[in-house]
């Protein structure tokens, strides 16, 4: 169920390579798109929107929230095409998506905290 | 010297990305794999953390607020110069367009979201390698520029040695024209020219296998040789000989000095050619249109052993404003753009174009440029002239003693035989015994040449017995010089006696000169009736002696010749 929204190998090569600094890392991407959603949800143009949409899907496929970069690409498309309707429709997608994922998220990092305090002892 | 570097080095590099996640975890997997790194979140401060920091290695994503990766990249890679920074660019680009504008401002490479380790590693080591070869690349080409630039300067040290050398040269007298590359010395080129102690003048156009160095350094020596026997009276066979055997004893085997030798003779206007292995020189007669070509007759000299060495010349009559043109192979072996050769045929085909004799030189030279294209600077080209002695100011010798210790009052007497006759030339020992008299240094060029006709015509039409009335034409002349050699050869017996007197009268003194010969003598009245006339070409010492000495005067039967100098005191 979870598979189509995180992919478990990316997260599992994630806190490989950051070790005691997931944690913090899960943070800032949390952080990064929390702004990058209010800049969706303000933007003036379809430029802007191209723009955020196109920094979201990066992070967002290194973080392996598939769904959530695979809006964004789409979001990125109907930006460029000016389908401001589509656009909007989008937004309300990544916004729902982003809900869903951020539980997730912060799960997996208190998960690992746990994990690194056990493995401390 | 080129380290040997390990085979990872850590590297400092630069990660410019703005969202803040992707930044922190390429930063991590960078660090992971041993390198420093420096971040930025936007393309301004890339460039500036660039500016300070100096990294190795930029990993930079495209799209940023303020300045985006393009620019940035632009600015980096102008920065770094022509130290290769590669710079890899983070994209989720996909479109075709775009990415293709990554490498356009400079990119050398892409990296795709999401991030795969191994590839980057991948990435990263092989921008390295492509950093440290170009980082060789530069340090080679400089070293190559700086031992360039040592060869060049060696060889304007070299030159100027030689230029020393050859200091007494004189190329710049007024009958002489030249085209000579400056640095023809380390293409085997040499060009000399030198007066004698009587006004004539030797010229030595030479071509030495082989280039640089190795050519130049055979070329001192020879120049030294050249200059030295030249200034002392020797004639031509005695300087060949001299410079054969100095050079057959120092330079290898394969290295030998193609050469063409004159004595341009103003007073008995004749000129005197060895050619040994060089192109055709030519003898151009103003008055009958006509060119001699001056051909080779020997090996070059470095070749033969002194005991074969041969040092026969031929000896050419020459008029007013005639010329000597020669040429170093460079003239004929010029190439044009399909590797055709200039040849002979185009600088025969020259020579019967022109119309003004002094273009001629220019005109070559014209015709070189068209063919060639470029200017080859190994090509050598000298043209002498014929002048009135008078038109030439040959310099005055410089002697270094004071003079305290000069001879006044002595007389010494010489006889040459025929074997001495046969090889030896005895002139330039008389002339520094004689030039030891401080007041006769003034006329030392009447004093040689008077020396030199009493000792020819002694020699030539005394012991040789050869007939001067052979020389009244061109063909003549020419066969009056093979016969001289071949009875020369073939000389048993006969003398020359050389008789000096050198008596001090008052202040000044008195020189006197006696030359007897064992031959058959001559009708002194019929020779000494005929007006003094120089332009004739035979019977032309006579005249001349009795012009540049005083009191000459012939007897027994023409077989004892005598003639006195005088000076004054010296002021």
């Amino acid at each position: 169920m979870t598979d189509t929204h995180l992919d478990p190998d990316v997260l599992r090569a994630l806190q490989e390579v950051m070790e005691d600094e997931y944690p913090t890392l899960v943070d800032t991407f949390l952080a990064d798109c929390e702004q990058r959603l209010q800049l969706l949800k303000q933007a003036g143009d379809a430029t802007q929107v191209l723009e955020t949409a196109h920094s979201f899907k990066g992070s967002s496929s290194n973080m392996g929230a598939i769904r959530l970069a695979d809006l964004c690409h789409e979001l990125e498309l109907q930006a460029k095409g000016q389908n401001l309707p589509g656009i909007e429709v989008l937004v309300a997608q990544i916004d729902r998506e982003f809900a869903f994922v951020r539980p997730l998220y912060e799960e997996e990092r208190r998960r690992s905290l746990c994990a690194s305090v056990t493995a401390r002892r | 010297m080129i380290a040997v570097q390990p085979a990872l080095e850590s590297l400092t590099i630069l990660i410019a990305e703005d969202s803040a996640a992707d930044r922190m975890l390429l930063s991590s997997i960078v660090r992971r794999q041993g390198h420093q790194v420096l971040t930025a979140a936007n393309g301004a401060e890339a460039v500036e953390v660039f500016r300070l920091q100096c990294p190795q290695l930029v990993l930079m994503d495209a799209m940023m607020p303020v300045m985006d990766g393009f620019e940035a990249a632009r600015q980096i890679k102008e920065l770094a110069g022509e130290t290769l920074v590669p710079i890899i660019f983070l994209t989720s680009l996909s479109e075709s367009e775009a990415l293709a504008r990554c490498l356009e401002v400079g990119g050398d490479d892409f990296l795709a979201k999401p991030y795969n380790q191994v590839i980057l590693s991948a990435k990263i080591k092989a921008m390295d390698r492509l950093r440290r070869l170009q980082a060789t690349v530069l340090q080679q080409r400089d070293q190559i520029a700086r031992h360039h630039e040592y060869l060049l300067n060696e060889q304007r040290v070299a030159k100027a040695v030689f230029d020393k050398v050859a200091h007494s040269g004189c190329l710049n007298a007024s009958n002489i024209r030249y085209l000579q590359s400056p640095y023809a010395l380390f293409n085997g080129d040499l060009l000399l020219a030198a007066f004698t102690p009587a006004g004539d003048m030797h010229v030595l156009l030479g071509d030495f296998t082989g280039h640089g160095l190795p050519a130049a350094v055979g070329a001192m020596p020879l120049a030294e040789v050249f200059y030295g026997m030249t200034a002392k009276g020797y004639g031509l066979a005695e300087t060949l000989r001299e410079m054969n055997a100095k050079l057959k004893r120092i330079l290898p085997v394969d290295m030998f000095c193609c050469a063409t030798l004159l004595c341009l003779s103003f007073q008995r206007r004749s000129v005197e050619v060895w050619n040994g292995g060089m192109p055709d020189g030519y003898l151009h007669s103003l008055a009958t249109g006509k060119r001699t070509p001056l051909t080779a007759r020997h090996l070059p000299l470095g070749v033969l052993s002194p005991q074969t060495f041969d040092d026969r010349t031929e000896v050419f009559p020459m008029a007013l404003g005639d010329r000597v043109l020669l040429l170093s192979d460079g003239v004929i072996d010029t190439c044009d753009d399909g590797e055709q050769l200039f040849g002979v045929q185009r600088l025969q085909a020259l020579f019967a174009a022109n119309r003004q004799p002094d273009a001629l030189f220019e005109e070559i030279e014209q015709a070189l440029r068209d063919f060639g294209g470029v200017a080859r600077d190994d090509v050598s080209m000298v043209e002498v002239s014929l002048l009135e002695p008078a038109q030439l100011n040959p310099p005055a010798l410089v002697y270094s003693d004071s003079g305290q210790s000069c001879p006044l009052d002595w007389s010494v007497a010489f006889e040459f035989r025929a074997a001495t006759l046969k090889r030896f030339n005895p002139l330039p020992y008389l002339l520094q015994l004689l030039l030891e008299v401080h007041g006769l240094r003034a006329q030392s060029g009447a004093l040689y040449s008077v020396l030199a006709e009493l000792y020819s015509n002694a020699l030539e039409h005394g012991v040789l017995g050869l007939d001067s009335g052979l020389k009244r034409d061109a063909s003549g002349f020419t066969r009056y010089y093979q016969e001289r050699n071949a009875r020369l050869d073939q000389l048993q017996d006969g003398y020359v006696r050389v008789h000096l007197q050198v008596t001090p009268q008052g202040e000044g003194g008195c020189l006197a000169i006696c030359v007897e010969d064992s031959g058959k003598g001559f009708d002194v009245e019929r020779v000494l009736e005929r007006p003094l006339d120089p332009v004739r070409l035979s019977g032309r010492g006579v005249s001349l002696i009795r012009q540049l000495g005083r009191n000459a005067s012939w007897s027994d039967d023409g077989r004892s010749a005598r003639v006195e100098f005088y000076w004054k005191a010296l002021a």
